[in-house]
């Protein structure tokens, strides 16, 4: 545990060594607004939610979250700081936890500044802040499963322009298998199970679940066992293949 | 099996290139041991193994009594390393970047502080404690690496080529450094450098083509060389050839090779037969034939020579 915390410490404070933390927390805000007012029409519908806030977050977060997933092992690989990292007595989960977790507070820090949309929604109207508090986990959540993709693609190249697409493209798969796009797909031929069980791998569709303000056990499994799943093989991966 | 590492039958393939084939040694406490060989005969392999960074496809390496690959942090925590060029986060300070060296290292509160000021003393950091890493010179950035090595003091130093890149007084400040640290301690380094082998190893193992293929003290490798304990001499007057053969019927001698021939001055290299002492046998000779000479040296062998034959299979000759 104690290791975990001091990878997680200097993990978080590199991030804010460079202009990393503050162009993407500026950005994330920036464009989170963006969409709120202007796609999502927040005043035009005349409800007091933060539904066309969180309505985005899954789109944001495609493009946002592997550009700060990619350089989790890629650097450490071009860099070979890997090596200082791994010949130090941690144990490898240890150090694939605590980039990780490091990680997902960052953008857990990102998420939270958006505090002005809830206090505007509040001042505006009475929303449900239940199910505002709903959308924050589900967003949180989204946001982990997002980086444990990154984190597990990050450690397979030392390019981490390879890294942000491959994590891109897996993540968009992760996000559409809920979307006509692709249950159209299979839904021609394939049994009626099969496509049911990719259009429950759909991060839209548990993270929707959630942010009706239902936290449903099953949601909660789904995004944890993929978080695990994904930094499974993150260990595993960087094992087998560290000293290429 | 105090103080020892202990390196078993090693082997190591990339695909089809073996870069480990077969490589056994020990190291005991006191001992530093140079690690030579060309670009890419596998001793940056090899130490990335010891370090349990790569894992071997075969072969154990055991420190002070404990199997790296069945007590890996354990191992790790004995180890300091310093990899090769020193990786470092170049984002971090130095300050920063050894604080998470000792947090790591399980190094806390007073202990923390105390052990972070003798490092930054030894390897002399003060002045750039709070520049980020990128921006320093290599000189410093390679001190920065040692200084995450030898942090938490430990039994057994791997340095993959601690003084490459540097000037003359850096290199002279690590090899001071590692010097003194030699007694107490068991460390391994790489190097290409020969003369350095000389300056701070007590041993040298010589690697090629991921084979170990040899293994004694500096004194002891350069013994190998042809022209160990070969008599240089340098004769004014007298008849060359004569003077030659003169030489070569002395007893003990191999060979005798004429080097340079300017004016009446003939300098010849004398070859002993089996490396034995020859310079009784030459200067009875002198005094005896009274020859005039200008210069009576005896060579030590060079590293470099041998260096060079037993990594590219040139017949060694002794």
């Amino acid at each position: 545990m104690a290791n975990i915390w001091v990878v997680f410490k200097r993990e978080l404070t590199s991030y804010f060594m460079t202009p990393i933390a503050y162009v993407f927390i500026v950005i994330f805000l920036f464009l989170s607004g963006i969409f709120t007012f202007y796609l999502g029409n927040f005043f035009g519908r005349g409800q007091a939610d933060l539904e066309p806030f969180f309505s985005f977050h899954p789109w944001l977060y495609l493009f946002l979250i592997p550009a700060l997933a990619m350089r989790l092992w890629a650097e450490e690989r071009r860099g070979g700081t890997i090596e200082l990292l791994l010949t130090l007595p941690i144990a490898m989960p240890q150090a694939v936890l605590g980039k990780y977790l490091a990680a997902w507070a960052f953008t857990g820090i990102a998420l939270a500044l958006t505090f002005p949309i809830w206090l505007t929604a509040n001042y505006l109207g009475e929303p449900d802040n239940g199910v505002v508090v709903a959308g924050y986990v589900g967003s949180f959540l989204m946001a982990g499963a997002f980086l444990a993709i990154g984190s597990c693609v990050s450690c397979l190249t030392r390019n981490q322009v390879i890294a942000f697409v491959v994590t891109a493209v897996v993540c968009l798969i992760f996000v559409l298998s809920g979307y006509p796009l692709v249950l159209d797909f299979f839904s021609s031929w394939a049994p009626r199970f099969l496509v049911e069980t990719i259009s429950s791998f759909s991060f839209l569709s548990h993270f929707n679940a959630i942010t009706k303000g239902v936290i449903d056990l099953r949601d909660l499994i789904y995004f944890a066992s993929l978080i695990a799943f994904w930094l499974f093989a993150n260990a595993i991966l960087i094992e087998m293949k560290k000293a290429d | 099996m105090q103080g020892m590492i202990e390196i078993k039958n090693l082997c190591k393939r990339f695909g089809p290139i073996v870069a480990v084939d077969d490589v056994s040694f020990a190291v005991h406490r006191g001992e530093v041991l140079g690690f030579l060989g060309p670009n890419g005969a596998g001793k940056s392999t090899t130490m990335k193994m010891i370090t349990g960074f790569l894992t071997p496809d075969s072969g154990t390496v055991i420190i002070e009594g404990d199997d790296l690959a069945l007590a890996p942090v354990a191992v790790k925590k004995r180890i300091g390393y310093l990899p090769e060029g020193a990786p470092l986060y170049a984002d971090m300070t130095p300050a920063g970047f050894l604080n998470f060296i000792a947090e790591i290292r399980g190094f806390r509160g007073e202990a923390k502080r105390r052990r972070l000021d003798e490092t930054i003393a030894k390897v002399n950091l003060e002045q750039v404690l709070d520049q980020p890493i990128g921006t320093l010179s290599k000189g410093f950035k390679r001190r920065v690496g040692l200084a995450q090595a030898i942090f938490h003091d430990p039994e057994v130093l791997i340095l993959d080529e601690p003084t490459d890149g540097l000037d003359p007084n850096q290199k002279h400040e690590v090899r001071t450094l590692i010097r003194n640290m030699a007694k107490e301690k068991v460390i391994v380094l790489s190097t290409h450098i020969l003369e350095e082998v000389e300056a701070v190893c007590s041993r040298a193992i010589i690697i090629a083509y991921g084979r170990l293929v040899c293994d004694g003290t500096p004194a002891e490798l350069e013994a190998r060389s042809r022209v160990h304990n070969a008599v240089t001499l340098a004769l004014r007057g007298g008849a060359v050839n004569g003077t030659r053969d003169e030489l070569r019927a002395l007893s003990g001698v191999k060979s005798v090779e004429l080097l340079t021939q300017n004016d009446d001055l003939a300098r010849f290299r004398v070859y002993p037969k089996d490396g034995q002492s020859l310079v009784t046998t030459i200067s009875q000779a002198v005094r005896e034939r009274s020859w005039n000479v200008e210069e009576l040296s005896i060579e030590r062998g060079r590293l470099d020579e041998v260096f060079r034959s037993v990594t590219t299979g040139e017949p060694r000759t002794s």
